[in-house]
């Protein structure tokens, strides 16, 4: 019974999720007539619009993981160690741009940072790519701070934090030198997923005109057949690349300190 | 007597509304080996905290090498600090741990390696300075913990139970070996425990903490001997305790269970009233010497390999002896009558 159950599971989420995506890739092959090549991969890694807007978004992504990652883990780790009773809160908060759609975000952003506001980051071209990448790291947040937050749990920040004050290091030395180095691989997992959302973003980088990756995607979609299937491929190609990522750096990290319970 | 290196006066230190420590005073003199003894939440580790610079006390203040440092951040204070869960950096090398210390205060690559070196020799862990944390024993975790808190040179060690979590016979050869290298340094320590065993064994004084106070100060031989509350008395050591009422106060008459011993020393109660006398198991023996004896049945005979500890019935009292064995005497049976003498001068008077 229950393996019945387990393979008709099994059968609709291919249908769901396999077959098209098989489905997918046969279209992209099939840009020659008669037979199966890469034509459509080569078409789309010769436009010079995919390189640009690919790079940019590469760089876009590097920006965010940074910030995010100097903004994540000392909050994560202060409301760990001086505020736990805080941690639902930040929990919460962190949650929100999971229910709250991007295009409000954005909207937001354009609202409150438009050329005629307080702080107008929309009227200048390095304006917008800082807000735009605030967005990004909005948008990430989730998981950043989970991954995070995952890591501080599996070492005693507590302990370690007084070892290293006794030993009289300071809070930049006990952070760069002791908590960062010891969540190194849950930030990893964390970046790489904040990689791949941002390669993949459509509305805040469309809504600010900015030149990204996801809207070429949408702009290619529109205008070519075959064309945009191999770019999907290729963009399931770079997430799953990121997946793998994570897995790899968590089986190579050093092994979890023998530890007390 | 030298100047205290450690002082805490008047100490006191409220989470809240709950005081969990209260007017705690201890000298500590430099050099000296201290011991807080005391069960599960009495304070200690919330006193040692204070010391090192984690808690702040509520009022009260702390002196450390004739500076006062209550108010003093725990990085500016010099102190080494030994914990139970050992809290090694998981991120790096043993020597790595043991340097951090001194690579924090700047120093020298060579002259930490040479301090690294040096420690490593201390705790006979020389050839461990590239593994990780992970790939140690607890024993050994716990040394190089040892080794990073002396790296610096500390004028002052806090231990806090360092020796919990490891396994009866490590524990043992561990405790003995801080004491030696504590020695062979002469710095000032204080030492955090519950086991009474360890505080008794490796401590110049010890002080034993109930409720957030400090019961009694004093050396393992006194504070066993001359147990200055009931609560010291109870706790540390096995104590018969024995319920009797005062026949004659002047000259210590105690009636037990219709016997009546004499103890030959003012009792400072009135006649019928209750009170409570103590024996240490060392103190009693069936038929041994002693110039007071109490008739009883052997109620329980356990066998230890070296020693045969002897439970009695004397009425509704139990009293424990301990005997050495000897292969020519076999133990007492359960149920025979047995007549136990002691001195009158093992004989603690509790009081409340
Ligand atoms: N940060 C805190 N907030 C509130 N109460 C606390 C805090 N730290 C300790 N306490 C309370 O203070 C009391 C003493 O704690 P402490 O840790 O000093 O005990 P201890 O003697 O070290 O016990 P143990 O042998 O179990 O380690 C306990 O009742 C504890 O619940
Ligand atoms: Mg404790």
């Amino acid at each position: 019974m229950t393996r019945a159950f387990a393979w008709a599971g099994f059968l609709i989420g291919s249908m769901i999720f396999i077959l098209p995506l098989l489905g997918m890739t046969e279209f992209s092959l099939s840009m020659r007539r008669g037979e199966y090549s890469f034509d459509a991969y080569a078409s789309v890694l010769a436009d010079p619009q995919f390189r640009a807007t690919f790079t940019y978004s590469v760089v876009m992504a590097l920006f965010t993981i940074v910030f995010g990652v100097l903004l994540v883990v000392p909050t994560a780790y202060w409301v760990r160690l001086r505020m736990p009773g805080l941690r639902p809160v930040v929990e919460f908060i962190t949650l929100m741009p999971l229910v709250i759609p991007a295009i409000v975000i954005v909207f937001g952003y354009i609202r409150l940072y438009n050329t005629s506001s307080w702080l107008p980051l929309t009227g200048s071209d390095l304006g917008t790519k800082v807000l735009l990448m605030c967005g990004y790291t909005c948008l990430a947040l989730p998981y950043m701070y989970r991954a995070v937050d995952t890591g501080l749990r599996a070492i005693d920040i507590g302990t370690l934090t007084e070892a290293a004050q006794s030993l009289g290091a300071g809070w930049t030395t006990i952070f760069g030198r002791v908590i960062l180095p010891n969540v190194f691989v849950s930030v990893l997992s964390g970046a790489f997923l904040t990689f791949a959302i941002v390669i993949g973003e459509f509305t805040l980088a469309a809504l600010l005109n900015q030149p990204a990756f996801g809207p070429y995607l949408q702009l290619v979609g529109a205008n070519k057949a075959y064309e945009p299937s191999a770019l999907a491929v290729i963009s399931f190609g770079i997430t799953w690349l990121c997946m793998g990522l994570i897995q790899i750096v968590a089986r190579l990290a050093p092994k979890p300190p023998a530890q007390l319970h | 007597m030298a100047e205290p290196f450690l002082n805490i006066e008047h100490v006191r230190k409220s989470f809240g509304s709950t005081t969990v420590v209260q007017d705690f005073n201890l000298a500590v003199e430099p050099g000296e080996f201290v011991s807080f003894l005391g069960p599960s939440g009495c304070g200690k580790t919330t006193v040692l905290r204070m010391v090192a610079g984690f808690e702040e006390p509520s009022a009260g203040k702390i002196v450390i090498g004739g500076k006062d440092v209550t108010h003093l951040k725990p990085n500016q204070r010099n102190i080494g600090m030994v914990f139970q869960a050992y809290a090694l950096f998981p991120n790096m090398t043993v020597g790595q741990n043991i340097g951090f210390g001194l690579r924090v205060a700047g120093r020298s690559r060579a002259e930490m390696d040479k301090r690294v070196k040096e420690m490593l020799a201390l705790i006979r862990l020389p050839d461990l300075a590239d593994r990780y944390p992970y790939q140690l024993s607890g024993g050994q975790q716990q040394r190089v913990a040892l080794a990073r808190a002396l790296a610096p040179a500390p004028k002052l060690l806090l231990l806090d139970e360092p020796l919990s979590a490891l396994d009866a016979k490590v524990r043992v050869s561990l405790r003995d070996e801080i004491r030696q290298i504590q020695k062979d340094l002469g710095i000032t320590t204080v030492f955090v425990t519950h086991d009474q065993e360890e505080a008794l064994s490796i401590s110049d004084r010890i002080v034993v903490m109930y409720g957030g106070k400090a019961e009694q100060v004093g050396a393992p031989f006194e504070i066993y001997n001359r147990p200055a509350t009931r609560f010291v008395a109870s706790f540390v050591g096995t104590l018969n305790m024995l319920n009797g009422k005062v026949v004659d106060p002047k000259a210590g008459t105690v009636e037990i269970d219709g016997q009546k011993i004499t103890l030959g020393r003012d009792l400072g109660k009135p006649v019928g009233a209750a009170v409570t006398l103590a024996l240490r198991p060392e103190a009693a023996a069936i038929g041994g010497p002693g110039d007071l004896s109490l008739k009883g049945t052997v109620a329980d005979v356990s066998f230890l390999g070296s020693v045969i500890r002897v439970r009695a019935a004397v009425g509704a009292s139990r009293i424990s002896f301990d005997r050495f064995n000897s292969p020519t005497t076999p133990p007492p049976v359960v149920g025979e009558p047995c007549d136990i003498k002691f001195s009158a001068g093992d004989v603690l008077v509790l009081g409340d």
